[in-house]
């Protein structure tokens, strides 16, 4: 019988992401029909000052692993802190966010304690036996897998950000906290990092924006997309591109969105001059709103979002963006 | 440079699948297979540092049923020297962590500087085989890599790789474990030559027995996660156009369905 569910509460920079508290939000109604505890274990350095921030979405227990070792994400540091923690308590269930580092730390994880481990879930519950089983998009979205587990006593699972909702957080709620000083060695860390490139400080990464901006080869020309930055900045979006406009060289790699690029899920998706290819919307089809800009009312992409604008997005943005900003002024 | 390249075959990214009825299967009759897009750009990095090196060895390992062998095949056209097929009914239903068991079962008694996965298999994007393969090989690994320099003394390599908002640049020591991801270069295509040379190659399935694995530890049974039900994801009906006279009106007509109707801003 496993001790509780126990989630990967992710920060950098003294930053939790917001998936964290998704996961917390959802986590805690399955402890409760477990009659299980829920945890958080946030790794980092000098983080006391994160031990508040989860039981507002539900954490029973808090466990901040602090070290040297850990102010910046390896996979060897990580894992083994990890490793350390989950070896010592047990727990039944250990959630993740489906980001850059959580999908590399699950599986590091889940190999190293022979758990059985399903990536980038877009749906979590216990079944009618009260076992628990996720969702899973397969083959880029075309298809939903519904996943068990069988021969394991540690169940893990990486879920998708932006898809499950955080609740509101109950401040009034406190959790125990404990502090652990993880043992890590030298030896323990076989990549050193050498340098780290951030794109643009302060920026929401495309994989956690609540609502993203996109154009692709309809964009004529990397000069255009300064059309794009202002609509991004007047609603608070982050800017992505398609493929095409990434292989023409208009915008970098990180900014592509798709099956070979990033796989997204916001609130608001607005596709401006992108025909829809099933590569890319095999990257943002879980969007919960899908807004297309395009000329050619034939456009596939029509035939799989909520709103369509038939016209040239050089006519429709720059009005859009006056309106949204007198809109957003109110 | 001595590489050894995981490659998987899926389904071409514009296949059409469908779900059997009861949702007991993915239908995936007729649809054309090809190499994983991502352990192309593996099988391309291992040719360069090969080249670069001027010496040393490309070899593929591929986990996976009798049609798997027309893609092992591109892969040694494209200039990969041999190739190992891990073909048994065993591995049938094996899912990544077990999938990355055999793997390393097989390449632990293979000789090799550094093991190039994909970032991901674009038809269980789970994203594990490759890390979880250097965890079972006890061997460090960079995800998401994007360059890759080799120390002039090869005992270790230097990789960009993505991490959240930018990159980052790591050292480790070489033999070591890499999950390509678009941008690390452009794959090749298959010369004559190579898909005639690659014809020949002698090409011979590894049995589960023949890595030292038992049947039960392997597969579905050998498997800690099991598909119950597939589905198809809920269809997204035709948008609903916005109307207007002028593209300004088009424009004010959008911002208030996304405020008021869609309530997105
Ligand atoms: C293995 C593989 C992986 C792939 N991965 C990805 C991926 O991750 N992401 C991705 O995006 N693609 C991916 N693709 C490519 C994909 O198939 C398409 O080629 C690509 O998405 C097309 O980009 P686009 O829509 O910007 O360009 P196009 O298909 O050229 O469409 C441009 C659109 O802009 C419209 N347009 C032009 N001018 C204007 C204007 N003035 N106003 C309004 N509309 C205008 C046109 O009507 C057209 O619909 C992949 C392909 C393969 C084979
Ligand atoms: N059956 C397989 N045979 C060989 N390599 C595989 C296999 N499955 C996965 N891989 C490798 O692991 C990578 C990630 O796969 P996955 O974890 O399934 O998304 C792939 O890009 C391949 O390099």
């Amino acid at each position: 019988m496993g001790k509780g569910i126990l989630v990967f509460a992710e920060q950098e920079e003294g930053k939790v992401r917001k998936v964290t508290f998704e996961i917390l939000s959802e986590a805690k109604k399955i402890a409760d029909k477990k009659g299980e505890q829920l945890c958080a274990v946030c790794l980092g350095k000098d983080i006391a000052g994160l031990g508040d921030k989860f039981a507002p979405y539900g954490a029973d227990k808090v466990y901040l692993v602090d070290h040297e070792t850990l102010g910046q994400y390896t996979s060897d540091a990580y894992a083994k802190a990890l490793t350390d923690l989950i070896i010592k308590e047990q727990p039944s269930i250990v959630l993740f966010g489906a980001t850059i580092n959580g999908k590399d730390l699950s599986a590091k994880v889940a190999a190293r304690v022979s758990a059985g481990l399903a990536s980038d879930c877009t749906e979590m519950k216990l079944d009618d036996s009260g076992n628990f089983c996720v969702r899973r998009p397969i083959y880029a979205g075309k298809v939903l897998a519904d996943v068990g587990f069988q021969n394991t006593d540690i169940i893990m699972a990486s879920i998708r950000p932006n898809v499950l909702i955080a609740s509101e957080p109950d401040t009034s709620k406190t959790a125990e906290i404990e502090s652990i000083i993880p043992e890590i060695s030298a030896d323990n860390i076989k990549v050193k990092v050498l340098e780290v490139v951030k794109a643009s400080a302060g920026k929401v990464d495309l994989t956690e924006a609540e609502i993203i901006v996109s154009g692709g080869r309809g964009m004529k020309g990397p000069e255009n997309y300064k059309m794009l930055d202002e609509l991004a900045e007047v609603i608070g979006a982050t800017v992505g591109a398609s493929r095409a406009a990434v292989d023409a060289g208009w915008k970098d790699i990180s900014d592509q969105v798709g099956q070979t690029g990033k796989v997204v899920s916001p609130n608001l998706y607005i596709a401006c001059g992108i025909s829809g290819a099933i590569q890319h919307y095999a990257g943002m089809g879980t969007s919960k709103v899908i807004v297309a800009i395009n000329k050619d009312e034939e456009a596939p992409i029509f035939s799989k979002c909520d709103y369509g604008v038939v016209d040239d997005l050089f006519r429709i943005i720059p009005p859009l963006t006056e309106e949204l900003k007198k809109m957003m002024a109110d | 440079m001595n590489s050894i390249v995981c490659l998987k075959q899926v389904p071409d990214t514009e296949a059409l699948i469908r779900v059997k009825s009861d949702g007991s299967e993915v239908v995936l009759d007729n649809v054309k297979f090809i190499i994983n897009p991502y352990d192309e750009f593996g099988i391309e990095e291992a040719l360069l540092q090969k080249e670069k090196s001027g010496s040393g060895s490309v070899t593929l390992v591929c986990l996976g049923p009798q049609r798997c062998v027309e893609s092992i095949r591109t892969g040694l056209a494209m200039g990969a020297d041999k190739a190992v097929h891990l073909d048994d009914s065993a591995f049938e239903g094996s899912d990544a962590l077990s999938t990355a068991k055999s793997l390393a079962a097989q390449i632990k008694s293979m000789e090799y500087d550094i093991i190039f996965c994909g970032r991901q298999a674009i038809d269980d994007d789970q994203a594990q085989v490759g890390v979880a393969l250097a965890e079972y090989l006890n061997l460090p690994h960079a995800a998401l890599v994007t360059k890759v320099e080799v120390a002039d003394d090869k005992k270790s390599i230097t990789v960009n790789r993505q991490i959240v908002g930018g990159e980052e640049i790591i050292e480790m020591p070489v033999p070591c474990v890499i999950t390509a991801q678009k941008g690390l270069n452009e794959p090749r295509y298959a010369s004559l030559p190579g898909i005639m040379k690659a014809k020949k190659k002698e090409l011979k399935p590894v049995k589960v027995a023949d890595i030292g694995l038992d049947a039960n530890e392997v597969g579905a049974t050998g498997s800690k996660t099991i598909s119950l039900n597939y589905s198809s994801p809920p269809a997204r009906t035709a948008a609903k156009i916005i109307g207007g006279e002028s593209p300004e009106e088009k424009a004010k007509n959008l911002a208030k369905a996304l405020r008021e109707e869609a309530k997105a801003i």
